[in-house]
């Protein structure tokens, strides 16, 4: 998997969390690769880990965090060694992030040209009034009309929406590598949701940065992400490109995940959920962690843990029912729905090369 | 903004009105007269002079008769003092107060937001522990006892400052410390539950995630945050000041109008009790004003006017 393509590099990343109870395993092992202009999108219910795992790369995980083995790779460098004050001119100059609740995560009492502005103070040690010019720039590039006058304007004075604009504005007016996007629209209406997808989207091509998209929301997902790692109980599960995930998905909890999303084929009263909690992290199950919640679970799931097996060249799943010995079993209807569209999908796509050639299939990849 | 200040000055006065009212009528129910040596004087003796302040009218038409002469800004002659109109007697008197109690502010607020900031900033540690111990103690110690003790150990003791009376700044350090400690008290509390408020929201997560140093996200962020509420309570601290100040200006003897205050009370000077009233009553509506003022100044949320966008 090592490739040059890769900006960021997650490699057996562990980290506890010390509370009086005990030791809290947040994440348990996790390794994944960001591509160079890509959007990986982490996604799991919460508490599943996805926050914890930007925070580290953020290197701002609250004091009781421990990152107890792993290394994060970027650009050559581990960031799990790097000083504090390394991580400083890291952080807003190289990866950004933009936070989940746009009605709070700008200062209220600072006009929103200074809290743009901000980051181009410190990194670039340009002047205010420099700052402030370029700021303006960034201003009309996520879409904030009349901007000359309302860069002086405070946050109260701007909705949701237009906050989560500024909020993005902040985090790419350095024109970061790497964009963490930290559930960015969940605290928006829907309608606004796709407006600021949409926006991310066409800025990741102008500044072409690489982007985590952190959901529990799957049809974002679908409409944002190149490629997908479903995380459960401080691990990734499965991962591989959108279309594999969520076509063809192989772990049970990616069943669950997809068939408790309505669509427009959902069909009868009641909406698919998973059953059961996830588990107590205190002290983390022998096996598979989702093997009690898990109507499809072999007996070797409650007792050693499944290694990732291979689906394709990009897709990988970590359960016991890819193993060549395993029983076969019949996912939920809906999910084999979804794999004999995937199927048709693959067969079309394949006369279709062969129709017009090879050209067809880079386009596809990009 | 003319149109919320007038409000607020017609508040003001109205304040001042109810105040005079039911202090005049509560003054009037306090025992004993303002005569020194009423054993030694005849019944006709004592009409007499009843008759020349004024006090042998009804009570009623005292109170008229004072609204009066209030309104032309005659606020009558001391009893104590015969001659000395008491608006000469608190003008005289009104310096050394207002700088000790300005100086106790000013003091109080600074080392108390210092105190506080650090406590927020290295929460849980033995500096946030001292920085507790030292507001419990400063809200729990009356001001009075504290001058009392700093009079002896820092005064009698150590002989680094006079003791008591007036004259000159050194004079001034004692009684500023003893009515400081409420403040400071009581705005470290207050700033360091504001900080630690403000450190976990999401706004200085973001700070930190532009690449702010940790001293520039207080500075920058958590600072001005923090501060705004405080000035919520600069008002009460000013009102625990100009209470507390009675006592401590007859502990240092400064020449004030608490000390003054104290005197007119225990000698039923009735005018004199009037007027230093009426000034306190002011001095309170006018920090409470000007605290309402500055709270929208500071903070952009609740400016009065703006731009009618």
């Amino acid at each position: 998997m090592d490739n040059e393509k890769d900006i960021l590099e997650v490699r057996n990343l562990q980290v506890d969390f010390k509370t009086y109870a005990g030791d809290v395993k947040a994440i348990r092992n996790v390794s994944f690769d960001l591509r160079k202009g890509e959007t990986l999108a982490i996604v799991g219910e919460s508490g599943s880990g996805k926050s914890v795992t930007t925070r580290t790369i953020m290197g701002l995980n609250a004091s009781n965090a421990r990152i107890t083995s792993g290394s994060i790779m970027y650009k050559g460098q581990d960031l799990l060694k790097k000083s504090e004050k390394e991580m400083q001119a890291i952080r807003g100059q190289d990866i950004a992030e933009i936070f989940q609740d746009p009605m709070t995560s700008l200062d209220p009492t600072m006009r929103i040209g200074r809290q743009i502005a901000e980051p181009l103070m410190i990194h670039k040690g340009m002047k205010k009034e420099k700052a402030l010019k370029q700021a303006l720039e960034m201003m009309k590039l996520v879409g904030i009309t009349d901007a000359e006058n309302r860069m002086n304007d405070y946050p109260h004075q701007f909705s949701g929406g237009m906050r989560q604009r500024i909020v993005i504005a902040i985090a790419l007016v350095n024109y970061p590598e790497v964009l963490i996007a930290d559930e960015p629209t969940t605290a928006l209406d829907v309608t606004i949701q796709a407006q600021i997808l949409n926006l991310m989207k066409e800025l990741q091509d102008k500044i072409s940065t690489s982007i985590i998209f952190i959901t529990h929301d799957l049809g974002v997902v679908a409409g944002m992400a190149d490629r997908v790692a479903v995380m459960y109980a401080g691990k990734i599960v499965e991962y591989g490109t959108v279309d594999e995930i969520f076509y063809n998905p192989k772990h049970p909890y990616t069943w669950g995940l997809l068939s408790s999303m309505p669509t427009l084929d959902t069909k009868g009263d009641e909406l698919p959920s998973i059953p059961g909690t996830p588990p107590d992290l205190l002290d983390p199950p022998t096996g598979d962690a989702f093997a009690a919640r898990n109507q499809y679970a072999l007996k070797i799931d409650t007792e050693k843990e499944p290694p990732f097996f291979k689906v394709s060249d990009t897709h990988y799943a970590a359960t016991w029912l890819l193993h060549p010995d395993a029983p076969k079993v019949t996912p939920p209807a809906q999910i084999v729905a979804r794999q004999k569209q995937y199927a048709k999908m693959q067969k079309d796509l394949l006369a279709q090369q062969q129709h017009h050639g090879p050209v067809e299939e880079e386009e596809e990849q990009q | 903004m003319a149109k919320y200040l007038a409000k607020r000055i017609f508040y003001l006065i109205l304040t001042l009105f109810i105040v005079i009212t039911v202090t005049f009528f509560l003054m009037k129910l306090l025992p004993g007269t303002p005569l020194t040596n009423q054993a030694k004087l005849s019944k006709s003796q004592i009409a007499l002079i009843y008759k020349q302040y004024g006090l042998d009218k009804p009570v009623w038409q005292q109170y008229v008769l004072y609204l009066a002469g209030a309104v032309k800004g005659n606020f009558g002659t001391s009893f104590q003092f015969s001659d000395q109109p008491v608006s000469y007697l608190i003008s005289s008197r009104i310096e050394p107060s207002l700088q000790i109690g300005l100086q106790a502010i000013i003091v109080g607020v600074i080392v108390g937001i210092i105190i506080g900031a650090f406590g927020a900033m290295k929460q849980n540690s033995w500096v946030d522990t001292s920085a507790t111990v030292v507001s419990i103690l400063g809200i729990s110690i009356p001001s009075f006892v504290l001058a009392v003790l700093l009079q002896y150990y820092l005064g009698l003791k150590l002989g680094w400052f006079p003791i008591a009376e007036w004259g000159g700044f050194s004079y001034t350090v004692l009684p500023t410390l003893a009515l400081a400690a409420a403040p400071l008290a009581e705005s470290a509390r207050f700033v360091r539950t504001e900080m630690v408020d403000v450190l976990s929201s999401d706004y200085i997560e973001l700070a930190k995630a532009k690449g702010l140093s940790r001293m520039g996200v207080i500075y920058h962020h958590a600072l001005r945050n923090s501060l705004i509420p405080l000035i919520t309570i600069v008002g009460p601290l000013a009102v625990n000041i100009m209470t507390g100040s009675m006592v401590v200006e007859n502990i240092f003897s400064i020449p004030g109008i608490g000390e003054q205050f104290v005197k007119s009370v225990l000698t039923n000077d009735y005018p004199t009790i009037m007027g230093l009233t009426i000034v306190y009553s002011f001095m309170l509506c006018v920090v409470l004003l000007i605290t309402d003022i500055l709270y929208g100044i500071v903070d952009p949320r609740i400016r009065i006017t703006g731009k009618a966008n």
